[in-house]
């Protein structure tokens, strides 16, 4: 267990010219919620997809569940959830066909599938809505829906991206409700935001400015460090560093 | 009226931006006519003959011969009769010429007015045109006939002398190419606004709907007119097609045709709410029946009169038959004026109707 | 097995959801079917014919009556003089003008006799040569007929039989048919599994099955086999309507026709999913497989006879794998050949499935 569920160093990734992800560093112990703010453009998103297997490193190196990003892909993704920033379930399969797809693909027998997703349904209260098409459902719930289709299977690890974007500060906490569930249950969370308040959740958070991770630490301590009262201004003070636009 | 040139400026710069298909749509037109300008004909040609004589005498030889210098034949050789049906079956002859015994006698027998055939051609008749063409010019070649056809006829083929079928095709590729690609340009350029959910933001901008529509419109038309010039200068320089009656009148029939595609491209869009739907009705639905009943590659005149009204819809059709009579014949604009009003008036309803659509459907 | 069994599931589950799919798939066959083989002609069996008579004689008389009862023609009646019948020919009114000169018939029998003068509207080059030519053959006839009663020497096409085999009726639409099969094949296998993956790419969905651990066989199995069903069945629909209403039945044996139809459906579904692999967008996939579309249509011997292209072109279309289906149809549909005796187009047929949906599979890409 002490060993870090991702292990990250100096990793790139460049397009053309553009550097979108420039030499950063960190580890992520199991168990942990941890954070991962940066401005929009900052190069989240692209890091986090080369941490998924869905893109290579340009250089640099990484192991995410003990395996190497660049050339175990496949494998890392038999261990690991992912929940893009836009909305990628089928909107013409029903909730219930969309669960047994990805249940599917994770190689869950029968049993183990349709138990799991009875769970998930209980656990969103969303039995009565099994048969209807992900597409007829508001925003809030198809989040939560692709939450649970991303944690079907277990995962050692989930990787969240701007999981909240658009949705209701109601659903947002019910949301929070379900990340924190499955980190109790061992899961460990990588998310990223735009909310502070969320962060706020995390157990630790780094920040990234125009391809750096500019800063790292609990919420508390980054606080402490930069003086101030919130993750709000703490992540103003650092994005005010930035030069990209979007 | 500001905002409408930053409409179509925001247009133009979107499709720059996305150069790979910007590259396809200018490509594709430049390609397709430069391979079925030369490529595609409806000419008999190179038809494989295959012989069977079971006594090779001088007037076998002698057909032989002329057999193998005749252009639109190629000898395959001689086979045994008990061939002749795997011969046609697997393809390797289109035709084989069976002589009989008595072919050397012809001149003897031939003053005998109930003389049996001594020649049969056994024709490959599952491709219809190509066998019975061939059926006629084998005849001739065959038998030395004692009117020749150069000493009996006179012949002038107007408007086409050497038979080119490029003079025929151009039209209606041309026909074809400009309203399919314009069809599938603007109805996706539009749908894909409403499926990425932009298309509300632009609405309820200050700028009119209908401005909205047209600068979308403007950007492809310069395409589509770019692609026009292409395809102009390939068939007059490179397929040597006339065009004697001046190139004004071809243009502008042509621009009001590209005008008229983009309205149905945006008809389409009006129908569907999906990329995919849109591209379904515009490329696999619409393809066959275009290129079926323009009149490209059937003529119009051998329709059954119950399809004729179906023909007469389709806006190719007219375009085709105004752009081949200006381009070959060399008529003036004036003459294919029914044509040309017939295009008007289809774009003044196309546009009208989708327009209109298009409003109903903000309220 | 299991991953595949699940994802044909969703394919399938999403086909029969699609507002527009199912439909085109039945409506698509029985249209083309009905309609299309009743256009498709390219038989020139209505040339329209003006005769100016400058000869008034009794050979002259002849050909006219020849003319009339051709099948081949429409009589269009004597024209006056030739600026008149010139002027028809423009407007499209005629074809084919046969102008008979004064002192036809007296100079017939002599070393030089004065020549017919043939006009034609060639910017149709098929309908402009072939009119012609049945107008010599015509004028030939009626030539040797009155030659042949005043005892002179019968034309020599008179000694020849003709014999169409396969299609003794010369029945176009029989020629058809299989070529609108193919058609049918080629539009449903190509776009339309191109346009449904790069739907996916659009919508983002295909980015939740990268992230797992699918393999691209399966994935890519998956959007294939169903379109291969889709196919076949399809084909069977076409058959029997060519049965139902055109009383065409194949002369070749079924299995031979479902082995090509087989092959032919792997290959382009094949070709189809490659090039939506390599498209960013929709309207990209759907301008290239549009050009690839055209070309297979226009150059595969669909509808117009592969050895009326030039060498090179000809050359060329060996790359195109319809050309071979195209063959084997029309051979094992209309002529009743056996696999054995056209066993290169299947192999043909059989190498391109092969490495077209090798390039499916190895042009997916899950990580970029």
């Amino acid at each position: 267990m002490n060993e870090p569920i991702i292990h990250v160093e100096n990793l790139c990734k460049k397009f053309d010219d553009f550097t979108a992800v420039n030499q950063i560093s960190f580890d992520v112990s199991r168990g942990e919620i941890f954070g991962f703010l940066g401005a929009n453009g900052a190069g989240k998103t692209t890091a986090m997809r080369m941490l998924c297997g869905l893109s290579f490193p340009t250089s640099g190196m990484g192991t995410v569940a003990g395996f190497n990003i660049r050339t175990e892909g496949e494998k890392i993704k038999s261990h690991i959830g992912y929940m893009s920033q836009r909305f990628s379930l089928y909107d013409d399969l029903t909730v219930f066909e969309n669960m047994k797809l990805y249940a599917g693909i994770y190689g869950l027998s029968r049993q183990q599938t349709l138990q799991s997703i009875d769970e998930k349904l209980e656990q969103l209260q969303f039995a009565s809505e099994k048969n209807t098409l992900v597409g007829a459902l508001p925003l809030g719930w198809k989040q939560k829906v692709a939450f649970s289709v991303a944690t079907l299977h277990r995962p050692e690890i989930v990787f969240l991206d701007e999981p909240t974007g658009g949705v209701d500060p109601i659903t947002r906490r019910q949301f929070w409700e379900l990340i924190y569930n499955a980190a109790a249950n061992g899961t460990t969370i990588f998310v990223t935001t735009h909310y502070m308040d969320e962060a706020e959740y995390c157990s630790r958070v780094s920040i990234m400015v125009d391809g750096k991770i500019e800063a790292l630490d609990s919420p508390k301590k980054l606080k402490e460090q930069f003086s101030v009262q919130s993750m709000d201004e703490v992540f103003r003070t650092l994005a005010r560093r930035a030069k990209r636009t979007e | 009226m500001n905002g409408f040139a930053s409409f179509v400026k925001k247009e133009t710069l979107h499709i720059f931006r996305d150069f790979r298909t910007m590259m396809i749509v200018l490509l594709i037109p430049i390609v397709l006519m430069v391979l079925f300008g030369f490529a595609i004909s409806t000419e008999v040609n190179n038809v494989d003959v295959a012989v069977v004589a079971p006594n090779r005498g001088d007037e076998v030889s002698k057909a032989v011969s002329r057999l193998q210098h005749n252009p639109y034949f190629t000898f395959k050789g001689f086979i045994n009769a008990d061939e002749i049906d795997h011969t046609l079956r697997s393809g390797n002859a289109m035709a084989v010429a069976v002589f009989d015994n008595d072919f050397n006698k012809k001149s003897a027998l031939a003053k005998d007015a109930k003389a049996k055939p001594t020649v049969q051609i056994v024709l490959d008749a599952a491709d219809v045109n190509t066998a019975s063409s061939s059926a006629i010019y084998l005849q001739s070649v065959l038998t030395e006939n004692a009117m020749s056809k150069q000493t009996l006829f006179n012949t002038h083929l107007l408007y086409n002398p050497q038979l080119k079928s490029a003079y025929n095709f151009v039209p209606g590729i041309m026909g074809l190419i400009f309203i399919l690609i314009c069809a599938m340009m603007t109805s996706v350029s539009i749908v894909r606004e409403k499926e990425s959910g932009t298309m509300e933001v632009l609405l309820v901008s200050p700028v009119k709907p209908i401005h909205i529509i047209f600068a979308k419109m403007i950007p492809y038309f310069l395409m589509s007119s770019f692609n026009l010039l292409t395809i102009l200068l390939l068939a007059k320089y490179l397929l040597d097609i006339p065009m004697i009656g001046g190139i004004s009148g071809i243009v502008i029939i042509s621009l009001l045709y590209l005008i008229l595609s983009l309205s149905f491209g945006l008809l389409i869009s009006t129908l569907a709410d999906k990329q995919f739907t849109a591209l379904l009705i515009s490329a696999v639905v619409m393809m066959v029946p275009i290129m079926m009943f323009s009149g490209m590659l059937f003529p119009i005149e051998n329709l059954p009169l119950v399809l004729r009204p179906v023909s007469a819809i389709v806006p190719a059709r007219w375009y085709i038959d105004a752009v081949r009579k200006m381009m070959i014949e060399g008529l003036p604009l004036m003459a294919v004026a029914n044509d040309f009003l017939i295009l008007l008036g289809m774009t003044v309803v196309l546009l009208g109707v989708s327009l209109k659509k298009f409003n109903d459907k903000l309220e | 097995m299991g991953t595949l069994r699940v994802l044909l599931e969703k394919e399938i589950t999403q086909i029969r959801r699609n507002p527009i799919l199912p439909r085109i798939f039945v409506a698509m066959p029985i249209a083309l079917m009905l309609v299309i083989p009743w256009i498709t002609t390219m038989d020139v069996n209505d040339v329209k014919v003006a005769i100016v008579d400058n000869d008034c004689s009794s050979v002259s008389q002849r050909i006219t009556s020849h003319v009339k009862g051709s099948t081949y023609f429409s009589f269009r009646g004597n024209a006056t003089d030739y600026q008149s019948a010139q002027s028809a020919l423009e407007s499209g009114e005629i074809d084919v003008i046969i102008l008979i000169p004064n002192g036809f018939e007296r100079n017939l029998s002599s070393q030089q006799p004065k020549p017919i003068d043939l006009t034609a509207n060639a910017v149709n080059a098929t309908k402009g040569s072939l009119g012609m030519q049945y107008v010599m053959q015509t004028t030939i006839k009626a030539i040797g007929e009155i030659q042949q009663e005043k005892g002179l020497n019968p034309t020599s096409s008179d000694v020849i039989a003709i014999k169409y085999f396969y299609n003794e009726t010369l029945n176009y639409q029989h020629y058809m048919i299989p070529a609108l099969m193919i058609i049918v094949l080629l539009l449903i296998c190509c776009f339309i599994p191109a346009l449904n993956i790069v739907s996916e790419k659009e919508s983002g969905t295909i980015e939740q099955i990268n992230v797992t651990p699918v393999s691209r066989l399966s994935f890519t199995l998956a959007k294939l086999i169903p379109f291969w069903i889709i196919g076949i069945i399809v084909l069977s629909i076409a058959m029997l309507l060519a049965w139902l209403v055109y009383g065409l039945t194949p002369t070749g044996s079924l299995g031979a026709i479902y082995l090509g139809a087989a092959l032919f459906v792997v290959t382009m579904s094949g070709f189809g999913v490659a090039v939506a692999n390599i498209s960013d967008t929709m309207q990209q996939a759907i301008f290239v497989m549009f050009f690839f579309v055209m070309i297979f249509m226009l150059m595969s011997g669909l509808l117009t006879p592969l050895t009326s292209m030039p060498q090179w072109a000809q050359d060329v279309t060996y790359l195109f794998p319809p050309r071979y289906f195209v063959k084997i149809m029309r051979a094992v549909y209309l002529k009743g050949a056996t696999i054995a005796e056209i066993k290169m187009e299947y192999i043909c047929l059989a190498c391109a499935a092969v490495v077209f949906n090798t390039l499916a599979t190895l042009t997916y890409k899950k990580q970029s």
